[in-house]
């Protein structure tokens, strides 16, 4: 590890012990309404769902349609290990609940990606969907599980302070996996997968392991969820809430997740903020797709992170730096920090990614066209 | 054996109501290499044009159906006018993105103007007469639908075979930039492929409301899902796989439902899921499909 590398890890851990430390004086003032202070508990778990559907979606470029499935899994298995073990606000049995029912989610991922990770196309799209389908009727039939009542009987042992840290473990979690090099495999993938396979990256197992570890993730968020809310319905986890954990991707910004924490956070407040537009909001929420999709495909944020160095860069300190490339919005990341963003615009950065992995075609111009021209 | 007799005819019922909408799905994938999945959504369109036409201007059913194909062929072509064509060069998760975005329109949309409350469809199967044949007792409904889903697929394999707009879309399929240079109006062939798509989704929602006389605004995505499924299931891409694949899929739906022990019965939902993971793993260019190896 670099020396900048380790003093940006320390600054960042700092940060978010500091964001931490405002929230919790915040709430423990008084200074904020209970109400207030259990909407950032779900902002944090709606964040790490929405975290990790972005390695699926955004990073390993393969859309998961039954995100919420997943964490229905992992929500139901923690809260029946919790109610088994009935030791109420026990938070040693929480954890292992959480591990545990990530770890299923992440098993269950594995039972659904094996089939359809190993082609090419929009395969996981209709098999994540269906997934997501069945879960729900199994739910619904098993008598363990309610039988089609709702799951009571769950300790409301998730607080503010769990939630946010297990948001900065997943977060340093898929941060450090994609910025090392399993994780520029991923990214390979996702640009290009037929380059990747041809310069040795195990496509299908790469993909494997970022969609299992998305799950995983789904699944511990959905044990928050379940030891947060404690009442489980299956309706909950239905193809609704998959597409919201879509939109707060789509909307952050594809492939950054602090634009994923962040529109996560914006979308939980905001149904609080507009409680005469309820009706509207999906409505809302599907116009906005579409018009970014059409206008900004890459999201609002795009793929870049909310880092101190961006904070360096806008304040100007850090203006020389700034290399002159073909970035979204002007800002424009060093390649060391930015991920590039499906875009024509970013074709540079892309082929410079692709020359680092050494992927390159020798025509790298002409593979992402094909990319883009979508293919057979 | 009547029993399985009967079972047969019902799974052919469904089956061909299925093979329509896989239809749909199968050439919009073939074309522009998109799961469309607002087609779904489009079968409830239709069908709550059917009811209003019916209940409001008390139109005959077979008016009504007409009405209600043409306004889905409106639909059809606007959405793709408006949101994919300017996708067409975007990147696949674009697309796919704005298609569930559609669908997820048509879905809220049609639930804040019509209400989540189901609506019972004033025609049932019941209301049509019992046919006899031997010990086998069928509704004559079943047999309209498997005819007039037969009837539209021959009429639209004469035209992809004969006509020669419909070999120009076999053409774009095959290969869309080269039909380009061959001097096709690619842009009109894949409005037109829409326009068909949805114009057998319309005739599919007439069938299908018939068949399930209940109208809400989620009613489309089910039977979506599981045509898409079929269209998987023969090929995708293929007309005659999506055909072939629906008449399975709804054999094989109809035939477990009948078979499975009753306990079970709330699982068999899951039959098709199944069968989707199996043509993953075993054959997934489908059926009737040949495994091509990329071109790179």
């Amino acid at each position: 590890m670099t020396k900048s590398k380790f003093l940006s890890y320390v600054v960042n851990l700092i940060a978010a012990a500091a964001v931490f430390l405002a929230f919790h004086l915040l709430f423990s003032g008084g200074v904020v309404s209970r109400s207030y202070r259990d909407l950032f508990t779900l902002g944090c778990i709606y964040s790490i769902a929405a975290v990790s559907l972005n390695l699926s979606t955004g990073l390993l470029g393969e859309l998961c349609l039954g995100h919420a499935g997943f964490m229905s899994v992992g929500a139901y298995t923690s809260a029946l290990i919790t109610i088994s073990f009935d030791k109420p606000g026990d938070m040693p049995i929480l954890l292992l609940s959480l591990v545990i029912g990530g770890l299923l989610a992440a098993l269950s991922g594995i039972i659904v990606g094996i089939p359809a990770l190993r082609l090419r196309g929009d395969y996981l799209a209709i098999t994540t969907l269906a997934f997501g389908e069945i879960v729900k009727v199994i739910v619904r039939a098993l008598k363990i599980t309610g039988g089609g009542q709702p799951m009571t009987g769950i300790s409301l042992t998730t607080n503010y302070t769990l939630s946010y840290w297990i948001l900065i473990i997943t977060i340093i979690i898929i941060y450090t996996l994609i910025r090392s090099r399993h994780g520029r495999a991923i990214l390979s993938i996702r640009e290009d997968d037929i380059a990747a396979e041809a310069s040795g990256v195990a496509v299908t197992r790469y993909k494997l392991l970022a969609f299992s570890l998305s799950a995983f993730f789904a699944g511990v968020a959905g044990g928050l969820y379940a030891h947060y809310q404690g009442v489980l319905e299956p309706q909950f986890f239905d193809y609704n809430q998959s597409i919201n954990f879509m939109v707060m991707v789509v909307l952050g910004g594809i492939g950054s997740l602090t634009g994923s924490v962040i529109s996560a956070f914006f979308l939980t407040l905001l149904p609080e903020i507009l409680r005469g537009l309820a009706v509207y909001r999906t409505l809302i929420y599907s116009v906005v797709l579409v018009l970014l999709m059409l206008y900004r495909p890459e999201g609002l944020l795009g793929q870049k992170e909310l880092s101190q160095r961006l904070f360096a860069r806008l304040l100007g300190r850090n203006g020389l730096r700034t290399s002159p490339q073909s970035g979204v919005g002007g800002s424009s990341a060093s390649p060391q920090e930015n991920i590039p963003v499906s875009g024509t615009a970013e074709r540079k950065a892309d082929s410079a990614v692709s020359d680092r992995l050494g992927t390159s075609t020798g025509a790298p111009e002409e593979a992402l066209e094909r990319k883009w021209k979508g293919r057979r | 054996m009547t029993y399985f007799m009967m079972q047969f005819l019902n799974g052919l019922q469904i089956g061909s109501i299925y093979a329509l909408i896989a239809l749909g799905y199968t050439m919009v994938y073939g074309i522009i290499k998109l799961i469309n999945f607002a087609h779904g959504e489009i079968i409830m369109t239709a069908a709550y044009f059917i009811y209003f036409f019916m209940t409001k201007w008390q139109l005959s059913f077979l008016l009504s159906t007409v009405l209600a194909t043409l306004l889905s062929v409106v639909i059809g072509v606007l959405i793709e006018r408006i949101a994919y064509r300017r996708l067409r060069n975007a990147s696949r998760l674009s697309a796919l993105i704005t298609a569930i975005a559609i669908s997820l329109f048509l879905q809220t949309l049609y639930m804040i103007l019509f209400t989540p409350d189901p609506r019972a469809f004033p025609m049932t199967a019941t209301r049509f007469p019992v046919l006899k044949l031997g010990k086998i007792i069928f509704s004559s409904w079943t047999l309209i639908t498997i005819v007039t889903a037969v009837i539209v697929m021959i009429l639209l394999q004469l035209f992809v075979s004969r006509h020669k707009a419909g070999k120009a879309m076999l053409v774009v399929s095959e290969d869309l930039k080269g039909s380009y240079l061959m001097g096709i109006k690619v842009n009109r062939i894949v409005a037109m492929t829409f326009a068909i798509g949805s114009a057998l989704a319309g005739i599919a929602a007439a069938l299908y409301i018939v068949s399930y006389p209940q109208i809400t605004p989620y009613m489309g995505s089910l039977p979506g899902i599981k045509a898409f499924i079929a269209a998987v299931l023969g090929g995708i891409g293929l007309i005659p796989g999506a055909m072939l694949g629906g008449f399975l899929l709804g054999l094989v739906e109809t035939m477990t439902k009948a078979y499975m022990p009753s306990q079970l019965t709330q699982l068999s939902e899951g039959v098709v899921f199944i069968i989707l993971i199996l043509v993953l793993l075993l054959k997934p260019a489908g059926l009737l499909g040949k495994s091509e190896s990329e071109k790179v």
